[in-house]
């Protein structure tokens, strides 16, 4: 049994001399990102904002609006209600409430004392004030930490042109990421965080595949113009990133629709840090290394062949 | 790359036989596991609690609570001795949040004054009982003269001392009280400076529990004075106190009580609910020790016919006429209770009272329903994927494509293995980890095969295809991983509850996909290169 070439092997697609319009695809992705971020915000969860979050389970078929009649005369602030997976199903949101954390235990008596006893709690979520703080802090704390370890490796194992060129790609990834979550008005919580990391280190995974090519061709090919050897690296490993990237997206669909809704915004945005974590890598890593002068010495050991192919 | 040694196999497949052992387990039902001999792994995977059910709650204790109330027995204290000495004083009270401040009126008092104060000072009080010697031999106050004014201070190390006997106490009283709820399996821990992190798995009423932990419930007995009209016209008389009555459905009221405690809830070894005989309803029983039955028969048998009031958490719960003394050393309390207001107010009282009120920070409880959903939709969205990667990796690298999908089936049974074995705890981030893994875990074998594809392209023979795709992946396959790697290590340290979780799956999923991808198709393609000697390569 053979396998089908999903990928032609010749395949040469010209990426480097096209980096212009990538270049400005993603600066407007990247622009419309941030003003989205600025604009409208991102719609933060209770993990960070405080406030109170219960997902309950009706008999029949929830009538939401007259439970949001209910709820909403309690005084509690801004309280939404929205259908959940399925008609029985509602997640309820509670604003912080004023006051210390007693006072957003208070609320989430009363919330419950409205709803009754005849309705499933099936998730009951309170984060105070002093937790919510913290756990933005750390988030932050801990994307900033990966994006520099991350960092630290690459200057590391390559030239600190690579470096670069990977942080371009990561932040891009990172930011646009954030920019979707705003234009859809996604949750932004504790998972969110864990997804973005997840794709930074995927992004990055990505492009080291392509950069460890680009250095080894760089070695061999001593007298090949740079544009040229970015083009073949790209395009040598071009099967192997698309195959992965489907593999990868074939996990997360199964997640995304079979998973539950629980963590149906983590897998989405999973699957958007895949798809922009292959373009970046391959239309914005590797096409910024031709403008940032890489020095070219060094032989591999045992490589020693000038004449080789070009693109196999 | 194309050479493995006995050794070496027999060592990829124990590793293999490793996984599978320690993964079996979760296939069976844990009745079917007991039946199975001792020495064979039996664990399930530890599931977290949004996957079990259950809450988890973050507590802080209020211990600024503990210091404040130390400081206004100190208060009471200056003035019972002062008094006694018939030394004349005025502006006396707590300043700060540390010290306690007197002004003697006649300055050649003062000397005497603060000799005296000195002297108390140093005594300990009982609100806080000092665990395991952790008192100070230092004096616990600083005592200064200021003009005509003394000035008390609590040291630093004091301060210090009953802030942590308070929370360690509290994290005592806390297990206490889970404990008489049977709840099986809590998890009750100090974390950081003075918060108590407590688990409870498959708790089924949260607010019960929150109910119970947000009680201090101390509790204590007062002779009550007559002069409640006096007292809230605002002419308290000294030693008095005015406190609201419990709603007892008639409405709320006011009591004035004698400060001076006549028994504390400290001398209480037993309560229970029980009905009262009379009247049928429910009511607290309780008994005193000997110390406290002794101290309750003597205020009893000294007050016939007077009131007497039942203060729990600076309310009134009810203030009953003693009939005769009451010399047994048990009673009980009757508040207009329900069975289960009864039930939980004597459970509170078994466990002994909080040194400081508890604020709840965070709380997150899961029913057993979700849980159970979040377990199905994660396994039928682990099989489907697994699925989905396993056909598009036979479609895209045919024979070796298969090799592969082995190596990542054995990789789900390693990663459910070494998660077992560790205990370390799966939650639904954690799943998703997985599936995440599932779609990534092939890469390797992908960098792999594409390499070997294009050595082919350039000319080698199987062997030495095989072999050079081998040598020059490995690097890349190196490289690409440490990078997850480490946004997985940062995940782990800075994440909390489910996101560790994640962090978990995807780390151990990276070093187990890393083995499988290099080791164990590696081996099944060597294998299969020895058997069939091929011309050409069917990639």
């Amino acid at each position: 049994m053979r396998g089908l070439y999903l990928v032609p092997a010749n395949i040469n697609l010209a990426f480097i001399s096209k980096r212009k319009i990538f270049f400005v695809f993603s600066m407007l992705l990247v622009a419309a990102s941030v003003f989205l971020f600025l604009s409208k915000g991102l719609n933060y969860g209770i993990d960070f904002k405080g406030g109170i979050m219960l997902e309950i389970r009706t008999e029949k078929a929830a009538n939401i609006s007259e439970m949001r009649d209910q709820l909403g005369s309690l005084g509690l602030g801004e309280v939404s209600l929205q259908e959940f997976g399925q008609p029985t199903d509602v997640l309820i949101r509670v604003q912080r409430q004023d006051g210390d954390e007693q006072a957003q235990q208070v609320a989430v008596a009363k919330v419950k004392e409205t709803l009754g006893e005849k309705v499933e709690y099936r998730r009951t979520e309170f984060v105070g004030p002093k937790v919510s703080d913290e756990l933005f802090t750390d988030g932050l704390t801990a994307v900033g930490l990966a994006i520099l370890a991350i960092l630290v490796y690459i200057w590391f194992r390559f030239e600190w042109q690579f470096g670069f060129g990977a942080i371009i790609a990561l932040t891009h990834d990172v930011i646009t990421t954030i920019g979707i979550f705003a234009l859809f008005g996604f949750e932004f919580n504790l998972s969110t965080v864990a997804a973005v990391l997840t794709i930074a280190g995927y992004s990055i995974n990505d492009t080291v595949v392509v950069f460890d090519r680009v250095r080894e061709n760089l070695r061999k090919y001593k007298k090949m113009p740079m544009a040229e050897i970015l083009n073949n690296s790209v395009n040598q490993t071009l099967s192997r990133t698309v195959i992965t990237s489907v593999t990868t997206l074939l996990a997360l669909l199964a997640l995304y629709f079979l998973g539950g809704e629980v963590i149906r915004d983590f897998s989405f945005a999973m699957i958007w840090g895949v798809l922009i974590g292959t373009y970046s890598s391959i239309c914005l890593g590797v096409p910024i290394l031709l403008h940032l002068n890489i020095q070219r010495r060094g032989t591999l050991v045992g490589e020693t062949i000038e004449d080789a192919p070009k693109a196999p | 790359m194309v050479y493995f040694s006995k050794a070496k196999i027999i060592a990829v497949l124990l590793v293999c036989l490793f996984g599978i052992a320690f993964s079996l387990p979760n296939f069976f039902k844990e009745e079917t596991l007991e039946a199975l001999p001792d020495w064979l792994p039996h664990k399930h995977v530890n599931l977290g609690l949004d996957l079990q059910g259950g809450s988890h709650l973050l507590l802080e204790v209020e211990v600024g609570a503990v210091i404040k109330e130390h400081l206004e027995s100190m208060v009471d204290d200056v003035r019972t001795e002062l008094r006694r000495a018939r030394i004349n004083y005025t502006g006396l009270g707590v300043g700060g949040d540390r010290t306690v401040h007197v002004t003697i009126r006649k300055p050649e008092e003062v000397e005497k004054a603060s000799d005296l104060l000195r002297a108390v000072s140093t005594g300990g009080d009982s609100s806080v009982l000092p665990i395991g010697g952790m008192m100070s031999v230092s004096p616990p106050t600083e005592v200064s003269v200021n003009n005509n004014t003394i000035i008390i201070e609590l040291t630093d190390r004091e301060i210090a001392d009953r802030r942590s006997a308070a929370i360690q106490q509290s994290v005592e009283i806390v297990r206490r009280r889970i404990d008489q709820t049977g709840t099986r399996e809590p998890t009750i821990q100090r974390q950081g400076d003075e918060r108590i992190l407590v688990q409870l798995p498959g708790v089924k009423d949260p607010e019960r529990i929150k109910r119970l932990l947000g009680e201090t419930a101390k509790m204590s007995f007062h002779l009550t004075d007559s002069r409640l009209d006096e007292a809230l016209r605002g002419r308290v008389p000294p030693g008095a106190r005015v406190l609201p009555r419990v709603d007892s459905g008639q409405g709320f009221g006011q009591v004035l009580i004698k400060k001076r405690v006549m028994v504390s809830g400290e001398d209480l070894v037993d309560s229970q609910p029980s009905t009262d005989a009379q009247t049928g309803e429910p009511v607290v029983s309780f008994r005193f020790n000997s110390r406290g039955s002794k101290k309750f028969g003597a205020a009893t048998a000294a007050n016939v016919n007077q009131p007497f009031a039942i203060v729990l958490d600076g309310k009134v719960i009810s203030d009953p006429v003693i009939r005769e003394p009451i010399l047994g050393g048990s009673g009980q309390i009757s508040g207009n209770f329900t069975f289960q207001s009864a039930t939980d107010l004597a459970l509170l009282l078994r466990a002994g009272a909080l040194p400081a009120p508890l604020l709840i920070l965070e709380e997150r409880s899961v029913g057993p329903g979700l849980g159970a959903d979040s377990i199905a939709a994660g396994k039928i969205a682990s099989i489907i994927g697994m699925v989905l990667v396993i056909a598009f990796m036979a479609i895209a690298y045919g024979r070796f494509g298969l090799m592969a999908d082995v190596a990542l089936v054995i990789n789900m049974l390693l990663i459910l293995g070494s998660l077992s074995a560790l205990q370390a705890t799966l939650t639904l981030p954690g799943i998703a980890g997985i599936v995440l893994t599932i779609g990534m875990a092939v890469d390797a074998n992908v960098l792999i095969f594409e390499r070997i594809r294009e050595e082919v392209r350039l000319g080698r023979g199987p062997v030495s295809a095989i072999d050079a795709g081998y040598s020059r992946a490995l690097t890349t396959i190196i490289d690409a991983n440490v990078t997850t790697l480490i946004a997985a290590l940062l995940l782990f340290v800075f994440g909390s509850g489910p996101i560790k979780g994640f962090a978990v799956t995807l780390g151990v999923g990276i070093l187990t996909s890393m083995f499988t991808a290099i080791m164990m198709t590696r081996l099944l393609v060597v294998l299969w290169l020895r058997r069939t000697a091929p011309k050409e390569l069917p990639l």
